[in-house]
């Protein structure tokens, strides 16, 4: 870290904040002023008890578990002289009754007692209120190990019960709140940490309380039930077990599970996660991945996670998986081999291509099999490509948000602008994070041709065509500095009107400014435009090269970034590259299975005698069924590896499980091709893969292990010892990560293209553009069979007035002709989207890479 | 002392709920002048020095409530409490019925007081007749240009609106008839910060009961003074009483603060039924202390300060009147099941302890209770008490605490084992443990 960019950070985590001293169980304390009695107390150590109370949310009082005696010290009323007692000391006036210390905010001076006969009492007295209604099923429950209620009772709790047991309480135990979330309301102590969380920080209040008293009881409003992306996180806080995910419920009681720090890749933010394992006889005594939980990390996700991470993990345990090489044998089946015999096979047909080896590479790799796959690729000099269609991972190496960035740090003063993304569906937790940024005051500019969840929190909404999302961005530039060149009619239509005026004066304005891009509706040529002018807005308002500053594209894979950053680049045409090519090696990916041309292009490959397909692969993929060769892989929690979030962080994960004895993580494959290749590339361990990279890759230069498993203190504290107070999220042992430098902190001046500012595409009929759905058909996602209710179906979606136009039911089977392929689809109908343009979702079985036009017959 | 009609005026003068004998008889001068005459903070002034008190049951002054309003925040709200839903007490709804346009009148001036524009009357589920007949009045005094846009030619406008809750008693609690004003689940909210700071949809706001509100018109067209006519120094005017119970003639009657509860009861209830013994006293209804009904309570003035020296509050003043032939087991019982029916389950002392309670208060009432039950019933009582977000949970205790302490004879009776040998027996189980 240079020395600018220490000072930058310094003085991020100092923000001028007026600190009040208090003291609590005789202790001194210094927390900034309105700070709670309970999060005061956590900073030294002291433990005053919650239920209802957590610290990401705003305190309600309700639980009373935390009552405390609070003092005030004594003015005289004439002098405004603090008054004393006889030794001098301030005299402290308590209050007639005890007060919540989640509510209290703390004041200079204040004297809180928790340990008193009174406070002693409350809290015993509270516990036992509360027990008189919860079932004593501790041994049968799945919070029993890491449950609030059973710690605090252990620690404050009266040791019997005055209440006469068969007169307690009783309620529905199995109440299914949608097929996901389970609520057995005998448990529940009405904390509404739930419907506070559903509410108020991830704004889908789907459930809520119905009835009053003792009656009181969560219900679900939403249908499908708790239809929320969030709803996983409920059972983290519920402080009892009253809550539960259908995933671990009667799955293991925690204290037999051991967990390992992960890093989730199904979108490009990078959640902490911590996955839970433990041995079972039922599967031959080996280790099962019972759950997904978040990992604290302030940066990334806080303590939360959305439940496609929580719960699409099952495909790393699936049958399905591939367990050894395999070569394609005389009568053109694939048959088991030796590794040996596999990779002298391919390094064989590899030389044999030199420069016509077409590599294609998926960013769900880590950085390390990335690293070697495009050593190897540069080595015989061929072309080394990632899987995908979001462009600018150069522009965000060089004008990325700067090292020390924080989205926690965005408020007021501050701006974003949120272009081309359905944000909450792309990468829910720059969703959420984004939201809060709003919530702290940051002025939010939403720029989509559609409503999206972020839409309510939008300071300035602004509406474009599809096509046309660099104009969108460019005439906000426009409005800044007059003199942009290349005006297109898109550019001029969208640059009149107040809103895109007072948006860009306050973009412009702003004292820090995060662009984030994403990739609704748009396609490898668009975006690219999209990421130049998001690049030259950045520049052009001085929001680059520093924290909290720069552009975060919203990629559609876990390492986009990372794959970008060791050289792989998409492919214009990859239908003709693939052709093209005299071997192919494709890793984590599946053409074959995404599009049909390119399943067209895969066969030429594969039917042409001279050409040699290698596919390296979890499973056997359309692709992979094509292939000369196929080697299995480790899933990633097998395995140690980085991968690198769009914010370019770069973090650890770490092995869960073992892997099957003779699959090998890629990285390592890679090498030991390498190695036949004369080219000499670590194959054992990741560390020294990095140590590679940091050789190589000169933004990974300060790039390590040892540093990226550094843990800084987190505020809110989590951790096992206090799971009553944030929740059972694991707390971080295993490191923050390290965020890179771009080259525009380094000092460099960035290169910035003019973006190509293209019109809205004209077309007769209807225009299908691609979209993103959290809940795709990806083939990580599918194996977990949970969530296959709420998968996105093979869908199209309609604006009402073209469904009307067209006779088109809700729901109903549609023919979707496209690119010259039909595919049979149902109907969803959704107020706005804008006439003439037909949603097509990625991942679900209709191929669009860009938009084009289509028919749609009843 | 004699009755004096300040809010139930339609005991003495006929048909004032119409808009013509209301106005022969000075209705909506203090309107009028106030809008044209008077400055907001003048009306204010005006209410803080008669001494009017909130007739809802916490007695705070109106005038200084006004006050607390935050002027760097808008718009402000006045909304009425007219969820009466206290066991025992139904002033609001006479007043409502009979002298609708003194108590509308009265709304309107506490907000051209406060600067509100638009005031809602929050009136309990079970009164939806009467919202309908409220809003028909509303009309009429747009209709005559008493309410609406540019009032009297200044640049005031008010609008008034009546909404309906869902009967639930914890809505007559300020902020939880606030939640459920804006849709919302009624539950008391933290407080602070109190309504005039941080109240409907986040914005000052004044609650006043319709009681309280319907003094004002009298106070603005009379002046100050007037009003003090009636009641003490600290509790100034007229309170309607609410007297129900064991007496001959159960109703309302509007005395001046300061009228003995022996004149209340035996002079206008006409005494006990069957001319029993009176026992007990419940001032404030089902969330009332047990004032044990001696010469000394009965003489006590039923006013702010006095009520307190006889253990109990005046509250909403509604009296219940217990004679000899009720035992307390009976009465707490009853009392215990309606908190455990309206606890809104908000805090847990409340939700889990009314719950506890009425299992304890039933077994006692049904005689299979022993001693201990009593004692365990008081502890459990007072381990509510002082424990919660809202006075709810504490109400819930007083009758039960107070019960057992002053009247522990009827649960003696009614206990299987009395408390000497349940000593013993803990001693013995004690001296078993060691």
């Amino acid at each position: 870290m240079t020395e600018a960019v220490e000072n930058q950070v310094e003085e991020q985590a100092q923000p001028e904040e007026k600190l009040v001293t208090l003291t609590i169980d005789n202790i001194e304390v210094s927390v900034p002023e309105g700070t709670v009695l309970v999060d005061a107390a956590k900073k030294i150590g002291v433990d005053i008890p919650v239920f209802c109370y957590h610290p990401k949310m705003e305190p309600v009082g309700m639980c009373r578990m935390c009552l405390v005696e609070v003092g005030r010290p004594v003015f005289d009323r004439a002098t405004g002289e603090p008054v004393l007692e006889e030794d001098g000391s301030p005299k402290i006036q308590f209050g007639p009754k005890l007060d919540t210390g989640c509510t209290v905010e703390v004041s200079e001076g204040m004297v809180v007692r928790g340990y008193t006969e009174e406070v002693v009492d409350a809290r015993k007295e509270v516990l036992e209120f509360l027990l008189t209604s919860h079932p004593l099923d501790c041994p049968i429950c799945d919070k029993g190990g890491e449950c609030p209620l059973q710690n605090l009772t252990m620690r404050y709790g009266p040791g019997t019960s005055r209440f006469i047991f068969d007169e307690k309480h009783h309620a529905a135990k199995h109440v299914p709140l949608g097929e996901i979330i389970y609520l057995d309301r005998e448990r529940c102590i009405q904390c509404a940490r739930c419907t506070r969380f559903q509410d108020e920080v991830v704004d889908d209040p789907v459930i809520g309380f119905s009835q009053r008293g003792r009656s009181l009881e969560i219900v679900t409003f939403s249908d499908p039930g708790f239809d929320s992306y969030w709803s996983g996180n409920t059972t983290d806080i519920c402080p009892v077990g009253a809550l539960t995910t259908a995933d671990f419920r009667f799955g293991a009681r925690p204290w037999e599970l051991k967990a390992s720090a992960s890093v989730c890749n199904h979108c490009p933010v990078g959640c902490n996660t911590t996955v839970n394992t433990r041995r079972e006889a039922k599967s031959g005594g080996e280790l099962v991945i019972k759950r997904m939980m978040p990992r604290q990390n302030e940066y990334i996700n806080e303590i939360w996670m959305c439940d496609k991470g929580r719960f699409a993990h099952h495909y790393t345990q699936s049958e399905e998986r591939l367990t050894q090489p395999m070569v394609r044998n005389e009568v053109g089946e694939l048959e088991a081999t030796s590794w040996e015999a596999a990779l002298d096979l391919v390094a064989e047909e590899f030389k044999a291509a030199s420069d016509g080896l077409v590599t294609l590479a998926g960013a769900r790799l880590s950085n390390e099999d990335l690293f070697n796959i495009q050593q190897v690729t540069e080595k015989l000099g061929g072309k080394a490509l990632q899987n995908t269609h979001m462009a600018g991972g150069e522009l965000v190496a060089s004008v990325g948000v700067g090292q020390g960035s924080n989205l926690s740090d965005l408020g007021e003063g501050d701006a974003i602008l949120v272009v081309a993304s359905d944000l909450e569906e792309e990468a829910p937790l720059y969703w959420l994070r984004i939201k809060q940024a709003s919530e702290r005051g940051a002025t939010l500019v939403v720029a989509n041709p559609r409503d999206t969840k972020l839409s309510s929190k939008a300071n300035y909404e602004l509406r474009y065509s599809y096509g046309e999302e660099a104009a969108a961005v460019m005439a906000l530039l426009g409005s800044i500095s007059p003199k942009t060149p290349g005006e297109s009619e898109a550019v001029k239509k969208l640059s009149r009107g107040q809103e895109v005026k007072d948006a860009a004066t306050a973009i412009s304005e702003a004292n820090n400014l995060v662009v984030l891009y994403g990739n609704e509706g748009t396609g490898l040529a668009t975006s690219q435009s999209l990421a130049d002018a998001c690049a030259n807005l950045l520049v052009a308002t001085g929001h680059v090269g520093k924290a909290n500053n720069g552009l975060i594209a919203v990629w559609d894979k876990g390492n986009t970034q990372g794959a970008y950053d060791m050289g792989l680049v998409p492919s214009e045409d990859l239908a003709a590259d693939l052709m093209s090519a005299k071997a192919a090696y494709i890793v984590a990916a599946d053409p074959a299975g995404d599009d049909a041309t390119l399943a067209e292009a895969i066969k030429a490959v594969e039917e042409d005698a001279e050409k040699f397909l290698v596919v390296q692969e979890l499973f056997l993929t359309e692709s992979a069924k094509l292939a000369d060769v196929v080697l299995p892989v480790q899933a990633n929690t097998e395995r140690q590896g980085t991968y690198t979030n769009a914010e370019r962080r770069v973090q650890i994960f770490y092995p869960a499980v073992p892997a099957p004895v003779n699959v090998h993580a890629d990285y390592a494959v890679a090498a030991n091709i390498a190695e036949r290749l004369d080219l000499k590339l670590q194959k054992v361990i990741p560390a020294q893969v990095m140590a590679q990279i940091a050789e190589t890759v000169s933004d990974y230069a300060e790039v390590s292990y040892t540093k990226m498993a550094e843990v800084e203190e987190q505020w809110p504290i989590i951790s096992s010892e206090d799971v009553f107070y944030g929740g059972t999220s694991y707390e971080n042992e295993q490191g923050m990560g390290q965020q890179l430098q771009p080259a525009s902190q380094g000092g460099e001046s960035p290169a910035l293209s003019f973006a190509q500012v293209a019109d809205a595409p004209k077309v007769d009929g209807l225009l299908a553009v691609p979209v993103t759905r959290l809940y795709d058909r990806g083939s990580t996602v599918v194996p977990t069979e949970l969530l296959s209710e709420r998968l996105t179906p093979t869908s199209v979606v309609l604006s009402p007035d073209d469904a009307e136009k067209l006779s088109i039911e809700p729901d109903a089977e549609v023919t979707v002709k496209l690119n010259g392929t039909e595919t049979k689809a149902q109907a969803r109908i959704e107020a706005g989207v804008p006439q003439g343009y037909v949603l097509v979702p990625r991942s679900v079985g209709i191929a669009l890479n860009s938009p084009s036009p289509v028919e749609i017959k009843a | 002392m004699p009755e004096a009609y300040l809010c139930l005026r339609h005991r003495e003068i006929e048909n004032i709920d119409q808009m013509d004998v209301y106005r022969q008889n000075g209705g909506f001068s203090a309107w009028e002048k106030a809008i044209s005459q008077m400055q907001p903070d003048e009306v204010t002034t005006e209410v803080f020095d008669s001494g009017l008190r909130g007739r809802g049951g916490a007695g705070f002054p109106t005038g200084l409530k006004w006050r607390f309003m935050d002027g760097n925040n808008w718009p402000h709200y006045v909304v009425v409490n007219a969820d009466e839903s206290e066991p025992g007490t139904f002033k609001d709804r006479e007043i409502m019925e009979s002298n609708p346009l003194q108590f509308l009148e009265g709304v309107m001036l506490t907000s051209y007081a406060v600067g509100a524009n638009l005031s809602y009357i929050y009136l309990r589920g079970e009164f939806w007749e009467l919202a309908h007949y409220l809003d028909e009045r509303i009309a009429e005094l747009e209709k005559e240009g008493l309410l609406g846009d540019k009032l009297f030619g200044s640049d005031y406008s008010l609008r008034i609106r009546t909404h309906l809750g869902a009967g639930a008693y914890i809505c007559g609690e300020e902020t939880a008839l606030l939640e459920s004003l804006e849709g919302k689940l009624g539950q008391p909210r933290v407080r602070p910060p109190f309504p005039p700071s941080f109240g409907l949809y986040g914005k000052p706001t004044v609650v006043n009961n319709v009681e309280t509100l319907t003094n004002v018109p009298l106070i603005i067209e009379h002046g100050s003074s007037y009003y003090r006519k009636w009641g003490t120094e600290k509790s100034a005017g007229t309170k309607v009483f609410s007297l129900s119970g064991r007496v001959k003639k159960p109703g309302n009657y509007e005395l001046p603060l300061g009228t003995t509860f022996r004149e209340l009861i035996y002079e206008y209830g006409g005494g006990i039924i069957d001319d029993k013994e009176v026992k007990a006293i419940m001032p404030a209804g089902a969330s009332s202390s047990m004032i044990v009904a001696n010469d000394e309570a009965l003489d006590t003035p039923m006013d702010y300060e006095n009520v307190p020296n006889v253990g109990a509050q005046l509250g909403s003043a509604s009296i219940i009147v217990i004679d000899e032939t009720v035992s307390m087991d009976w009465l707490i019982n009853k009392t215990v099941h309606f908190f455990k029916h309206e606890s809104c389950g908000k805090c847990t002392p409340c939700r889990e302890g009314t719950f506890w309670m009425s299992n304890v208060t039933e077994r006692v009432h049904e005689g299979q209770a022993n001693w201990e039950d009593v004692i365990l019933l008081q502890d459990v009582a007072t381990n509510i008490k002082g424990k919660c977000l809202c006075a709810l949970g504490d109400f819930a205790t007083e009758a039960v605490t107070t019960a057992i302490e002053r009247f522990p004879e009827d649960f003696k009776a009614k206990a299987k084992s009395n408390g000497a040998a349940s000593e013993e027996l803990v001693e013995t189980s004690a001296a078993v443990a060691d």
